[in-house]
């Protein structure tokens, strides 16, 4: 995916020069390896700084939230999703975006990197479909579909569901994905297992909500834990506490999540969070044949009511 | 003072006779990453790790202590008294503290520890807690501590450094509280050694760097009003993770919560990345926006704090903030930055 960088320094300045927008969303090349910085660009001289690679997992979307700017931004088929979920819940208008659309293979999990590689990571380079890692003990080689971002591996919907131009020719979906094979193994377990998987997930949270933030979902002027009249929930590191913020945080992303990922990338001790979200994804799409994200003409499954919805639950 | 040698297998007797005098905390691996725990019968400390993914700032200062406990059944007669929460302020010892962790300990001191006001409950595990290190001579890529007035054998709030030498390791005590721990363990034989003998290889290896020189004198309000903060607060996401891997981070808050009629005071790491961090009653925020919050923490740790206390950076060159951000705001870059700003200021006044 390194073979688009240039396409997009170029869309990007056209559309600076053109006054187009008056700003430009990307990233830029991190500072540590296997990291990218978003960042924004103003002038047409400063599009060279950006880029795009396999590390660039961040979903852009989050960072259009209530911008009044005329903006291009860049968008993997998750943000082009989520960047359709901000249209419909009023968070940007459609006619402020030119949304420039990345055909995606799956974005890199570095900490998968990370426990393969057999010392410190230096670089990493990435050619095709393996990374060569340079580490301070030699290189290796990693075949890059061993090391995907675990939303990335069963992604239906790698190429932007709108946009205004693209990068390049789509690129062939994932047909023969499982999505929710591991909701179905969580659904299987017993109460008791179900205890014990998630006080185990949950048991290095440091509640500092690089999940909730790092999410586009997540726009609330003041998050519910925030609220201090009524205090909803106690802001220690009382397991109660930390487990009413995980799933309730889940339940506020009900039918809206795209399992970008987002927040499991941005969580600094390693929860997989999206244990909570797929769920509730898996159950909306069972249950209304939803997923979120995929057009600006339907309204979200939980905001409509329709004769047919399943209503089992109420009889 | 004397260097201590200790076997490998004395270090192991040694630690299960400190058990009986000391808790014992020590960095174990858990999953993919390295952390200090309270380390029971039996299971030693893991040398293997290069730092731990969380300073072990919580043990003197955990993430949430109660302070008072109180109830609200107004038909007992203490009703709506605060009583002091239970301490444990038994002896101590962080077993492998990184020196860069060490003085993170006493530039927090600082704060917690002053001629107006001593903080008890930082001071009872601090005083409680003797800090044995463990040198650093493997670092990791993002370590800059030796241009952070620190490096991988820095002595500053350590009771006792251990350096590792393959088959035995060599401890330089380095305070009386030290020694007393050594004696404890029975680590008592004296050594003819050199023990920095590797500790400019280790400052060698440390690969990145911090200028820092430029900050003191800088003017203050123009690095405040300097241009790049919103750049570089762009993709800020406004989560806490800098803070609280910070091992110099020492903001609190302090909550009241309350079960049926008993309730307790309890104080609760807090983060200035978070915008209720400082909202007023009034609704008024005077840090409103994530460019506010993402200057005050690198104003606070480069410039204020380099101004009020004269003892350098508020930042001992551990690189976890780097490590754990995720969106890769490095503090590296920001730090040169403002240090260059503050040159161009110095030149544009002619001095």
């Amino acid at each position: 995916m390194t073979g688009y960088t240039d396409k997009i320094r170029e869309i990007a300045k056209r559309l600076l020069q053109s006054c187009q927008v008056e700003m430009v969303i990307g990233f830029r090349q991190g500072s540590v390896p296997m990291m990218s910085e978003p960042c924004m660009v103003r002038r047409p001289e400063d599009v060279d700084q950006l880029m795009w690679d396999s590390h660039c997992g961040i979903n852009l979307a989050n960072y259009l939230t209530d911008r009044k700017e005329k903006i291009a931004v860049f968008a993997k088929g998750c943000d082009s999703r989520n960047m359709v979920t901000h249209i419909v819940e009023n968070k940007i208008k459609r006619e402020q975006l030119v949304i420039v659309g990345v055909p995606c293979q799956g974005m890199i999990d570095k900490r998968k990197v990370a426990e393969m590689a057999t010392a410190e990571i230096v670089s990493v380079r990435e050619l095709n479909s393996k990374i060569e890692v340079k580490t301070t003990a030699g290189e290796e080689s990693i075949a890059k579909a061993e090391v995907l971002q675990s939303n990335c591996r069963v992604c239906r919907h790698r190429n932007p569901v709108i946009f205004d131009e693209m990068v390049a020719e789509p690129v062939a979906e994932q047909a023969d994905v499982d999505p929710y094979s591991d909701v179905r193994a969580i659904e299987a377990m017993t109460p008791d297992e179900k205890w014990k998987y998630f006080d185990d997930l949950l048991a290095p949270c440091l509640r500092c909500y690089a999940c909730r933030n790092a999410c586009p979902l997540c726009y609330c002027p003041t998050c519910f834990v925030d609220e201090a009249k009524p205090q909803w929930v106690g802001k220690g590191q009382d397991p109660v506490d930390i487990r009413t913020f995980h799933f309730l945080r889940a339940y506020h992303c009900a039918g809206r999540c795209t399992d970008c990922g987002a927040c499991a990338r941005a969580c600094p001790v390693g929860i997989d969070m999206r244990a909570f979200t797929k769920k509730l994804n898996k159950d909306c799409f069972d249950l209304y044949g939803w997923e979120a994200g995929m057009s600006l003409e339907t309204r979200p499954a939980l905001d409509v009511f329709k004769a047919n919805d399943p209503g089992e639950f109420i009889k | 003072m004397t260097v201590i040698t200790i076997t490998k297998t004395e270090l192991s007797d040694g630690l299960a006779a400190l058990r009986k005098g000391y808790k014992l905390f020590g960095p174990v691996a858990e999953k993919s990453s390295y952390t200090f725990r309270e380390l029971e019968k039996d299971r030693d400390p893991d040398f293997s790790y290069q730092n731990t993914r969380l300073s072990p700032k919580g043990i003197v200062f955990p993430q949430s202590e109660d302070m008072f406990t109180y109830t609200l059944d107004s038909t007992r007669e203490d009703a709506h008294f605060l009583k002091e929460a239970p301490k444990d302020y038994s002896p101590r010892v962080i077993f492998g503290i990184r020196p860069c962790d060490a003085k993170a300990v006493s530039l927090t001191r600082m704060n917690f520890d002053t001629r107006a006001y001593r903080d008890p409950y930082w001071m009872g595990l601090f005083e409680a807690t003797t800090f044995v290190g463990m040198a650093c001579d493997t670092p990791c890529q993002t370590c800059f501590c030796t241009t952070a007035g620190c490096g991988p054998y820095h002595e500053e709030g350590l009771d006792v450094l251990i350096s590792d030498r393959g088959d035995h390791y060599l401890a330089k005590p380095l305070s009386e509280k030290g020694r007393q721990l050594l004696a404890v363990a029975g680590w008592l034989k004296p050594a003819e050694a050199d023990f920095d003998k590797n500790k400019a290889a280790a400052e060698a290896k440390i690969g990145s760097s911090v200028a820092t020189d430029r900050l003191a004198s800088a003017d203050t309000l123009a690095l405040y009003g300097a241009d790049f903060w919103e750049d570089i607060s762009f993709a800020c996401i406004n989560c806490g993770t800098c803070t609280f891997v910070c091992p110099t981070c020492w903001c609190f808050d302090i909550q009241d919560e309350v079960h049926g009629k008993t309730g307790k005071r309890a104080r609760n790491w807090d983060s200035c990345m978070f915008p209720i961090f400082t909202i007023h009653t009034t609704g008024h925020n005077p840090r409103g926006t994530k460019l506010h919050r993402v200057r005050q923490r690198f104003m606070h740790k480069l410039k204020y704090f380099v101004d009020k206390y004269e003892a350098g950076i508020m930042c001992v060159g551990c690189g976890r903030c780097i490590r754990a951000c995720p969106v890769n705001i490095d503090i590296r870059n920001v730090c040169g930055l403002m240090n260059s700003r503050a040159a161009e200021n110095v030149c544009a006044e002619g001095k």
